[in-house]
């Protein structure tokens, strides 16, 4: 059944994205050029916007995950751990789309009026913050950021049974050696459970890469290239999104498909990445729930 | 440095309760009976409501359910009674590799798999994509709640003579009935909120629906097109939309949170 499964991706998209793939060739990773009226399609806006907003997800979220699990498992008085557990699963069960409704009208005018003009007053010659800013507030930034609280619990999650997999004789070991309680977490715990966070980290990217209805609600949907993060972008799901039904002909639905066929390899690939890193420190029999 | 932990888990926190607060503040005044009754109004107008949106969730989640959830136990049965150790470490991992894919792929799945030969978006279309997403999800719930079942379990049926087939039938799923339900009912919630799938799939629409074949609105979809449309009623209803699917995607969590609290089998 599996195995169907995975057949009628491949198949549907290969097939779907055959008239794009013959017609533009490797160059179409390049070609930053998307414009559907003279048929020139390139993918290369899409895969930089997709990979600048799940940076910026990765950067916001990844610290505070990994800090709020060394919370959860070492920190926290034991009564508080399942409610907060729960409380974090509870983000998870937000809908995509909920999330996106929420950045658009509450996250963005926030960030626009209280952080990006600030920031744009005092780095503008920098050109990571280049303008001109849009005054809606869309631009890649939010976009990281909106991804960065859906990916908070995944990565939390994955990180916290990671640190509880950590033997408890590690800790002991430190404590007896008269290392601190911060000293005990750093060292005992952080570097023994390294890989599997960096699983955790991974696996959040390759979630953040595929988030599609928030995304496209907050970041603007432009596909021109700008350096700026506090610019408009596209990702390779929003634009799939966004586009598909609006498709005028074959060429450009191939074209979409052949996006979503990158999307999917790179995702397979990514998460593939983290499930190796994450079962190489688990102990055989404990899978994780 | 404590206090840095103890800070990152109070802004884990945060988001959600922000959410929450705006979505009661400015849905929960649109909550009234027009708004579970009526049909959309033409872009513009005041007033209607979400009616055929609400339906139409609850009619694609069954719809994924009737087509995913056999496939999926199936397949988790299969793993957890039959094959061999090492197809089965490669079924597992290829159904953790499913679960990552993202949504909207299913959609275009979806898309080439039975809009194009049916010539047009339909309910039956969306459920296949939503069903997509729910196999893989189930499979591996089904498996581990399967795996949980004692072998004493089925050694002793074995000992009686009860045939393979009836072992897993009556023994095995009895027992773990409760698990399973919880894995269905997990997957039902992720399924009620997304929106990628079922965007051409499908599609949405301002009627109701009355076929397999029709297109369908539904809740996650209507959100979307009201939030982003320039007309302020509508974005009112979005935000009222948003407050009615979360109740329902938190009403399912905690279905699944009640039932697997309960003591006994």
């Amino acid at each position: 059944m599996i195995g169907v499964c995975f057949l009628c991706v491949a198949y549907v998209l290969i097939k779907g994205a055959w008239l794009a793939m013959t017609h533009f060739g490797w160059s179409f990773l390049t070609n930053q050029h998307w414009n559907p009226v003279t048929e020139n399609f390139g993918a290369l806006p899409f895969i930089i916007g997709t990979l600048s907003s799940a940076a910026i997800a990765l950067l916001i979220a990844v610290p505070l995950s990994i800090g709020t699990a060394i919370f959860l498992t070492d920190l926290a008085p034991v009564w508080m751990r399942q409610p907060l557990t729960s409380v974090i699963e509870m983000l998870a069960a937000v809908p995509s789309v909920i999330w996106g409704l929420w950045g658009l009208f509450v996250l963005m005018p926030w960030l626009h009026d209280h952080v990006y003009t600030w920031i744009y007053k005092q780095f503008s010659h920098f050109p990571l913050f280049g303008g001109p800013i849009e005054g809606s507030g869309a631009c890649t930034m939010s976009a990281g950021i909106i991804v960065a609280i859906m990916i908070l619990p995944i990565v939390t999650s994955v990180s916290r049974e990671i640190l509880r997999s950590v033997p408890d004789l590690q800790r002991e070991a430190a404590y007896g050696l008269g290392a601190t309680r911060w000293e005990v977490t750093r060292i005992a715990v952080l570097s023994y459970a390294r890989r599997g966070l960096m699983g955790a980290a991974v696996l959040g990217l390759g979630r953040a890469l595929g988030e599609t209805m928030a995304v496209t609600m907050v970041i603007g949907n432009s596909p021109t290239i700008h350096a700026s993060l506090l610019q408009p972008g596209w990702t390779l799901a929003s634009v799939i999104a966004n586009q598909f039904g609006e498709a005028s002909d074959d060429l450009m639905r191939s074209t979409l498909y052949e996006i979503g066929l990158v999307l999917v390899a790179v995702t397979i690939l990514v998460n593939i990445g983290a499930l190796i890193l994450i079962r190489s420190i688990e102990t055989p029999g404990s899978r994780r729930a | 440095m404590s206090a840095l932990a103890v800070l990152c888990a109070l802004l884990v926190v945060l988001p959600l309760i922000l959410v929450f607060f705006h979505l009661l503040k400015m849905g929960f005044s649109s909550l009234n009976w027009n708004f579970f009754t009526k049909l959309p109004k033409p872009a513009g107008e005041e007033g209607g409501g979400m009616a055929n949106a609400i339906v139409g969730t609850i009619e694609l989640m069954g719809l994924a359910l009737v087509m995913g959830v056999p496939i999926g136990i199936l397949g988790g049965i299969y793993l957890s009674e039959y094959g061999s150790e090492k197809t089965n470490s490669w079924i597992r991992f290829g159904a953790d590799v499913l679960n990552g894919v993202p949504s909207i792929v299913w959609g275009l799945v979806g898309y080439a798999l039975a809009v194009m030969p049916m010539q047009g978006y339909s309910a039956f279309s969306g459920g296949l994509a939503l069903a997509f997403i729910m196999i893989p999800m189930v499979l591996r719930t089904t498996e581990e709640v399967l795996v949980l079942v004692p072998n004493a379990y089925r050694e002793a049926a074995m000992a009686l003579g009860i045939p393979r087939w009836k072992i897993t039938t009556n023994i095995i799923l009895r027992t773990a009935f409760k698990g399973l339900v919880t894995g269905v009912l997990l997957s039902l919630g992720r399924v009620a909120g997304e929106t990628a799938p079922i965007l051409f799939t499908a599609l949405g629409s301002s009627d109701w629906n009355h076929s397999l074949k029709e297109p369908i609105a539904a809740l996650p979809i209507q959100i979307y097109y009201y939030a982003i449309s320039p007309f302020e009623d509508q974005n009112r209803q979005a935000w009222a939309g948003a407050l009615v699917l979360i109740l329902l995607v938190f009403l399912l969590s905690a279905s699944v949170r009640f039932i697997s609290s309960r003591r006994g089998k």
